[in-house]
């Protein structure tokens, strides 16, 4: 959980500008609060709201904000042997995967382990509405998170998990070519559809040993 | 139902279903081999890729600013193997100063 504590802090100012920004993009102090809740995917909240406060209407909204999300659903295989338990037990503890938890829930190899994912996540969880909270109840005196440069604490923090999956040459080389289609993906496509396109590189397993 | 409701509801609903698919409908059984080895690569070329979008990417615009040299420092201590709290707080402290001499 030493990973965890500095990542619910940087998740909690990230919290806070989202509150900010959905306020201000008119959707109220209450919706915000129960999107927080309900959806808990920062990147696809905030491009939500981006779009809403921008006049791009409430599709553009929505399809933007699922684009990001779409990467949830090779993140959601890869973690689904470590969720154990009833139907409705593995649909409620799969809400608490996001980037963060799923990052400190890695124990190597492909394998996750469910109580750091589940405890990772119950923290980050509270860090994400607690800080939705403070950004709509007005936190205009807190001013931008961005300025205490907490929008690099997560990508550090990844840095940081990186070096530990760095295995071997293939893992070294899909994390190469995840980046390459990542970069060459962002100016020809939506927030989101990079990321997606990025996970291509893992079909680099299934190459003969 | 205003559109902020409407955002709520739809956002949560796609949401909910893209998490929850993986692990409702392949949830604590043994993944295939084939589809084990290529999900042992999605931590590093995920990781990879997210680092890559939230340093270098400014909506659909490549970008190179303040947050570069958060990362270089951040690089530093995890390359000379630092407590992680130290380089998280020096990472975060050169982007914020990097965008304090850049104003």
């Amino acid at each position: 959980m030493r990973t965890a504590l500095p990542l619910g802090v940087a998740v909690f100012g990230f919290a806070v500008s989202f509150g900010i920004v959905a306020r201000s993009a008119g959707m109220g102090w209450l919706a915000p609060l129960v999107m927080s809740a309900t959806t808990f995917a920062g990147s696809a909240q905030f491009a939500g709201a981006s779009v809403l406060g921008t006049g791009g209407g409430v599709a553009a909204a929505v399809v933007a904000a699922s684009l990001l999300n779409s990467r949830y659903l090779p993140i959601g295989i890869s973690i689904a042997p470590a969720m154990t338990g009833g139907i409705l037990k593995r649909l409620l503890s799969a809400q608490l995967v996001v980037d963060e938890s799923w990052a400190v829930g890695h124990i190597g190899g492909g394998r996750y382990s469910r109580g750091r994912l589940l405890g990772a996540g119950v923290l980050i969880y509270a860090a994400w509405v607690g800080g939705t909270a403070v950004g709509v109840l007005g936190a205009g005196f807190l001013g931008d998170p961005e300025r205490f440069g907490l929008d690099v604490v997560s990508p550090v923090l990844f840095l940081a998990l990186l070096k530990g999956q760095i295995s071997g040459r293939l893992a070294l080389l899909a994390a190469v070519l995840g980046v390459a289609v990542t970069l060459l993906m962002v100016p020809v496509s939506s927030p989101g559809v990079p990321l997606i396109a990025a996970t291509s590189a893992c079909l680099l397993g299934l190459r003969k040993r | 139902m205003s559109s902020a409701w409407t955002i709520v509801l739809a956002v949560g609903v796609v949401s909910v279903l893209l998490k929850a698919a993986g692990p409702v409908l392949l949830g604590g059984r043994a993944l295939p081999n084939w589809l084990q080895r290529m999900v042992a690569l999605m931590a590093p070329t995920l990781l990879a890729a997210l680092i890559a979008t939230q340093i270098f990417a400014d909506g659909r615009q490549l970008s190179f600013d303040a947050r570069a040299a958060g990362l270089a420092v951040g690089a530093v201590g995890v390359w000379r193997d630092w407590p992680v709290l130290l380089v998280v707080v020096l990472g975060a402290a050169a982007t914020a100063l990097t965008r304090l001499a850049l104003r």
